[in-house]
């Protein structure tokens, strides 16, 4: 369990935001929702310790994340960064294989122990066949499947996802969402955040909609996404309505009919 | 569920013929360079010479050859090639080194001042008409103290890009040390001193002695030891500050490490040798091209054409004109055209 508790979050004189208490619990998704500069990047970092925290308290299991060293801290943690480009051709076993850094000894490399939990990960999400595939000439969304198998292999309680479905295709981004649904499944906590409302929809237990570095709401998605706070949140009208055929909420943006005829 | 069983990271890639043949380039690069650089030079020994003097030191009768051969070989060749081994293998790791640290292909050793604070040394150390030894002990004290400056104002100067802080104050660090430099230039007597410092800035494996060899090397052993080590942690700085910490990686301490490493031998060699480019930069392209992008296997091939191309390259300089050519002019003069073509050629190794 990930708790945050009053957390203020920024970087020294320059504070993002403040006063955000959430939690993300085993099995649970938690979606982060919220417009551009709202600080949902900074937000992520803060509880993943890549930034100090300015304020509050961040726990796992009720210890706190401060009191972590760098390796216990990604034994518990694992991130997942937007899909980018690597620096050095790498294939994706040794990528994913990285992901097992806080479990090889400082001066080794990885073990036979190591290389199986690597493949066990590319196993669950189904790419074993990128293996030996350069990780910089594969696309972007089989790059961001490979990120997600580097943070399982980290053998994580929590997944921290940074917008995973940006700069992914339509059909990419059905099949992350649908990752996310099946990891919670197996009992992983995963917090992520998405520019699209709709993902909250599709695969998140709870939503948090941060907004100029607030939290503005937390709760189930589909008593906070309504279209009066999703208006509120993005400044544009939002329909928000039951799909019988799929069986969920869905949410869409209504383009301000009046207008749209006289253009 | 199958999981298969490999042997090792990097080896299971999908490997062409040519990428195979790769690990073996560097070894036989390596030791044809080293057999024919005995032979080559003002008082040429030939092949059949060289292995009966290494026969006859081998059975203990040195009696059987020229004991002039025997002279040059030993007693003015091998310590040269062996300062050129370690030296062209020292700048190739620490530029491995710092490419993959700072993930910048254009990230030589001198990237931190390490040059520029061993030249001001040096420098110093001729202006002030100083022993050998101290010129040297000076260029060492130089270098290291040029990067410790450059790694405290970087530590002082609190970002959330630690990196290129360090590269701007390399930067910054560097142009103040090369100012000093200039001004020692300008005030040293034009006929004795600026010809000496002139050839220190290009670097040169003529006068190095086995003595100087010997004095450097508990540094360059202390310097390979946290590269070496750490070698398979180091594909992980590759990723990044940020991602390498969320993988559990301490990456100001390695950091820190890495840098002394590289430093460390960087300082040592050019102690010895005077500044040589171009090596730092160039050969781990080329070992990457060979190897692949595993930093452990990179530093091996790195060690091994870093030695061979300086080895040769001091070939070439004692030999293509009456006097010894500065070892910077060759390094450069080859280097910059080869790299040249092999970013025309190939993104393999960076994309």
């Amino acid at each position: 369990m990930l708790a945050a508790v009053d957390v203020a979050f920024g970087y020294r004189g320059a504070p993002v935001g403040r006063g955000v208490t959430c939690a993300v619990a085993a099995g649970e998704v938690l979606c982060l929702l919220g417009p551009n500069g709202g600080g949902k990047t900074t937000l992520l970092k803060t509880l993943l310790g890549l930034i100090p925290a300015q304020g509050g308290a961040i726990t796992i299991d009720g210890q706190a994340l401060a009191g972590f060293s760098r390796p216990d801290l990604a034994r518990r943690l694992g991130y997942v960064p937007q899909a980018h480009n690597a620096f050095f051709p790498f294939t994706v076993r040794d990528v994913v294989l990285m992901g097992r850094a806080a479990r090889v000894g400082l001066f080794s490399a990885p073990s036979a122990r190591d290389r199986d939990a690597a493949h066990a990960a590319l196993h669950t999400l189904g790419i074993d066949h990128l293996a030996d595939r350069t990780y910089t000439t594969i696309s972007g969304g089989e790059r961001q499947m490979a990120l997600i198998a580097r943070a399982l292999a980290q053998e994580p309680a929590i997944l921290v996802m940074d917008e995973p479905t940006a700069n992914l295709d339509f059909g990419n981004q059905t099949r992350v969402l649908e990752q996310i649904g099946r990891l919670a499944a197996q009992g992983l906590g995963i917090l992520l955040s998405t520019h699209d409302p709709d993902h909250a929809f599709a695969c998140a237990d709870r939503v948090a909609l941060l907004q100029g570095g607030h939290l503005i709401a937390l709760g189930l998605p589909r008593e906070t996404l309504t279209a009066d706070m999703l208006r509120r949140l993005y400044g544009v009208d939002v329909a928000v309505t039951y799909l019988t055929d799929v069986g969920r909420y869905v949410c869409t943006p209504s383009f301000n009919r009046s207008r749209g005829k006289t253009i | 569920m199958t999981v298969r069983d490999r042997p090792s990271i990097g080896r299971d890639r999908v490997v062409g013929a040519w990428d195979r043949a790769g690990i073996w380039v560097a070894p036989v690069v390596l030791v044809a360079v080293v057999v024919l650089s005995f032979g080559i030079g003002k008082y040429p020994i030939s092949l059949a010479d060289f292995a009966a003097a290494i026969v006859g030191r081998m059975t203990g009768q040195p009696a059987a050859i020229d004991p002039t051969i025997d002279t040059v070989l030993w007693q003015v060749r091998l310590p040269r090639v062996l300062a050129g081994l370690a030296v062209g293998a020292a700048l190739a790791a620490a530029g491995a080194t710092y490419q993959g640290l700072f993930r910048n292909p254009l990230v030589s050793p001198d990237i931190l001042g390490v040059s520029a604070g061993a030249s001001l040394g040096a420098v110093l150390g001729i202006f002030l008409s100083l022993p050998v030894l101290l010129i040297q002990l000076l260029a060492f004290i130089g270098g290291l103290a040029a990067v410790a400056l450059v790694y405290a104002v970087g530590a002082a100067i609190r970002t959330r890009d630690p990196i290129l802080v360090l590269v701007l104050a390399g930067v910054a660090v560097g142009a103040l040390l090369t100012a000093c430099l200039s001004l020692v230039k300008v005030l040293a007597d034009p006929y004795n001193q600026l010809p000496a410092i002139t050839y220190w800035l290009l670097g040169s494996l003529a006068a190095v002695t086995r003595g100087d060899l010997a004095s450097i090397l508990p540094a360059l052993a202390i310097g390979f030891v946290p590269i070496i080590l750490l070698r398979w942690r180091m594909n992980l700085m590759t990723l990044g500050d940020e991602e390498a910490r969320a993988l559990g990686v301490d990456t100001s301490r390695l950091r820190a490490l890495f840098i002394a490493g590289a430093t460390l031998i960087t300082a040592a060699a050019v102690s010895i040798t005077g500044v040589i480019g171009w090596i730092g930069l160039l050969i781990p392209h080329i070992a990457r091209m060979l190897v692949g992008p595993d930093f452990g296997r990179v530093l091996l091939a790195s060690v091994m054409l870093g030695g061979g191309y300086l080895v040769g390259i001091d070939a070439l300089a004692r030999s293509i004109a009456a006097m010894e050519t500065p070892l910077g002019i060759l390094t450069a003069a080859l280097g910059a055209p080869f790299f040249l073509y092999l970013l025309a050629t190939t993104r393999k190794g960076w994309e």
